[in-house]
């Protein structure tokens, strides 16, 4: 589902790295209402960064103090070095693809494209040298002369991607460039942002608040609730070492155990809990207070069905299924634990006569390893 | 942006119209009646076209041929009504019709007409012209004002439609005369000593036309500015372009329609214009629309009047006509 950290390079792990992007504990009110709460953020160039987050977290004002549109309440953005305090949104090396599209309905899709490089003072015949072969990039041949009420939704995005990449900005920021796409137009596009980025090389700061897409798209992540950065991470770090609960329960699907932690070693914990009757066993140690609430998050993928009693003392309970929902590649189960917990868990498919194929209301044991499972503490 | 609470008074309007025809709808007469149209075999649909239809096919078509009917007689000088009949029974067998195009060679041949004409549109389109002035940026202000203010801005441009249009042009002799306010103020200050005549200059008629179909310009244009996307703007200026650029490129070129209804709605009845001129104008302002009162009132003479019109009409129709078929081809005549 996501890329390993070290498939790509990394320049945030490189402490001699400078960022392109550098925002520096930037809050940003509304009267008395803070959208952005004390957000500090490094962005490297050739990153696609996206920002994740609910709808009403800060994400869009997060961008148009990028783009310019918004002045900080506190704190500085740098970019490129440059701190852009007073550089109004026309002179920022910056072009903002707007959630919206916001295409000129009065021009053409060719006229919509050339409008930036104008603005430049460019010559003609560079323009139109420019204009059509972002056109080709974006696969809009043959639409130049029709305006934009003419075009599909699909059509339209790729119009407005291409307005904002024929500037050859070295930081372009999309707000939900995707969000107006079907599924199957939306996978594709995502594939062709990814490989329009490599071969432009541009910065892109993504907002989106579909977690697939962030997934799918980013180098690094960044989830946003109420104004605040909570984790920052590749989609790998995000997804397999949640920092809290709400970005466990962000992220994909989760089974969270809650319960007191009774042994605190530096290789391991074990955790007492009512919700899984049990204890768990977990191999990784955990900065808290003895006796103190914590939560064990586990994903559906990593935990096992079985009929028999698994070996061991920890990590397994019994319980009943209660649903099961045939996906094709996996099959997902409900199963109700006899501590009443209902836990998630999906299994592969991996013959296609399965005649042990668990059925409803069958009597199972829900198990996982040592290392399944990530304590949080808030 | 929008905020949830805050209703338009278009919104208003609307609302109160539909508890208006709720109330009507579900009233006995209406549903009885409905029900015996339907049983007629007539749909809703047609009833609703039928209704403008009609009203505009006796008040406005029915005056029409009266008037041209008119205009193609001759003028009958004692009697009335004071112009030949165009349909005689001839010996009570044949139906004589008598067309004279007389009336409308006169207006050729007598330069007053066509001067009256001409000096009609161009008094008609400098007062567009000063409206567009004044109005765009009044209606762009109104359009950007907070939601609170907006309402307050558009209830002063409406608030001289509850005056009566013959007193607020009245109001501007007792400002613009030789004792009215203006000069007061003026020669109490020590800016002249003598007063400035501006009562019965074109300036005076100027004035007044300008300030009355001022609120026909705004409206319009309002309603245009305050649909436009803000993010278009934002757009242009992250392109590059300066504010005032993206001004002239993106906000003007889209409030066109707006420019256009609201000039036509000041250009055309400037043109017929004919109280301004009589009151605030000087004696030399020959207005097409003085004329036809005169060809009626004093002289009598309903057929050259009806030509008058007639031509007046035509005039103002076959470029509007024209203009819009123009209008609708580039909107939709690009698509393929
Ligand atoms: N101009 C403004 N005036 C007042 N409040 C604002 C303004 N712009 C944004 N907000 C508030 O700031 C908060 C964050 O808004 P923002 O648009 O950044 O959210 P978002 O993360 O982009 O959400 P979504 O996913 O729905 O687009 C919201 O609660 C919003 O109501
Ligand atoms: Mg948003």
């Amino acid at each position: 589902m996501s890329a390993h950290p070290d498939e790509r390079d990394a320049p945030w792990l490189d402490p001699k790295a400078q960022p392109y992007v550098r925002i520096e504990n930037v809050t940003k009110k509304f009267g008395e209402f803070v959208a952005v709460n004390d957000v500090s953020l490094n962005i490297y160039r050739g990153e696609i960064f996206c920002l994740l987050g609910g709808s009403g977290s800060g994400k869009t004002t997060l961008l148009r103090m990028l783009a310019g549109f918004e002045q900080p309440t506190s704190g500085r953005i740098f970019i490129d070095g440059v701190p852009m305090e007073g550089v109004p949104p026309y002179e920022r090396p910056v072009n903002m693809m707007f959630q919206s599209y916001a295409l000129f309905p009065h021009m053409t899709v060719e006229q919509n494209v050339a409008f930036g490089l104008k603005q430049e003072g460019l010559p003609r015949a560079e323009i139109e040298e420019r204009v059509a072969e972002m056109l080709s990039i974006v696969k809009l041949n043959g639409l130049e002369k029709r305006k934009p009420h003419q075009l599909s939704g699909g059509q339209r995005q790729r119009v407005a991607l291409a307005r904002s990449l024929v500037k050859r900005p070295k930081l372009l920021l999309l707000d939900e460039p995707l969000g107006a796409l079907d599924k199957k137009l939306r996978e594709h596009t995502q594939f062709e942002l990814v490989n329009i980025q490599e071969r432009l090389g541009v910065t892109f700061i993504v907002v989106t608040h579909d977690q697939e897409e962030a997934m799918t798209l980013a180098t690094r992540i960044g989830l946003m609730d109420q104004g605040r950065i909570v984790q920052v991470g590749t989609p790998y770090e995000i997804y397999e070492f949640p920092n809290s609960r709400f970005v466990a329960e962000f992220i994909g699907n989760v089974n969270m155990f809650e319960g007191r932690l009774v042994e605190d070693e530096p290789d391991h914990v074990t955790i007492d809990s009512h919700d899984l009757g049990g204890t768990l066993y977990v191999g990784h140690g955990v900065s808290a207070a003895p006796d103190a609430l914590v939560w064990a998050a586990i994903r559906p993928e990593k935990m096992v069905l079985s009929r028999e009693e698994p070996p061991g003392q920890h990590n397994k309970a019994s319980g009943i299924i209660t649903e099961i929902a045939y996906m094709g590649d996996i099959s997902i189960y409900i199963v109700e634990l006899d501590s009443g917990k209902r836990v998630r868990v999906t299994q592969p498919n991996t013959h296609r006569h399965a005649d042990d194929r668990f059925s409803w209301d069958e009597r199972v044991w829900v198990s996982w390893s040592d290392s399944a499972a990530v304590v949080v503490t808030e | 942006m929008a905020n949830p609470s805050y209703v338009s008074l278009g919104q208003r309007l609307i609302s109160a119209l539909e508890a208006v025809l709720a109330v009507i709808v579900s009233s006995y007469p209406y549903r009885a009646s409905a029900g015996l149209l339907r049983r007629a075999g007539v749909t809703g649909r047609t009833l609703v076209i039928a209704i403008p239809t009609i009203w505009l096919l006796l008040f406005f078509l029915v005056p029409f041929l009266i008037v041209l009917k008119i205009s193609f007689a001759e003028t009958r000088w004692l009697g009335s009504p004071p112009y030949t009949p165009l349909f005689e029974w001839v010996e009570g067998q044949y139906l004589q019709i008598k067309l004279s195009f007389g009336n409308y060679l006169f207006l050729l041949r007598d330069s007053l007409y066509v001067q009256a004409f001409l000096s009609s549109l161009k008094v008609a389109f400098i007062s567009t012209i000063f409206c567009l002035l004044i109005g765009y940026p009044m209606a762009y202000a109104i359009a950007r004002a907070s939601p609170s203010w907006r309402n307050t801005l558009l209830m002063l441009v409406i608030l001289p439609f509850w005056t009566s249009f013959l007193l607020r042009v009245y109001a501007w002799i007792g400002l613009l005369s030789n004792q009215g306010v203006i000069n007061q103020v003026l020669m109490s200050l020590g800016i002249t000593r003598e007063p400035i005549v501006m009562l019965q200059t074109d300036f005076a008629m100027y004035v007044g036309i300008v300030y009355s179909y001022l609120p026909f310009m705004i409206l319009p244009l309002y309603a245009n500015l305050e649909k436009h996307d803000p993010s278009l703007l934002e757009a242009a200026v992250d392109l590059g372009c300066r504010p005032f650029r993206a001004f002239l490129s993106i906000t003007l070129p889209l409030s066109r329609p707006g420019i256009i209804a609201g000039s036509m709605l000041v250009f055309i009845p400037a043109v017929g214009e004919f109280v301004i001129p009589r009151l605030l104008g000087g004696t030399s302002s020959l207005m097409i629309g003085r004329v036809l009162w005169d060809e009626y009132f004093a002289n009598r003479n309903w057929p050259v009047a009806s030509a008058v019109a007639i031509a007046l009409l035509l005039l103002l129709v076959v470029p509007i006509v024209i203009f819009q078929r123009m209008q609708a081809r580039e909107t939709f005549g690009a698509a393929r």
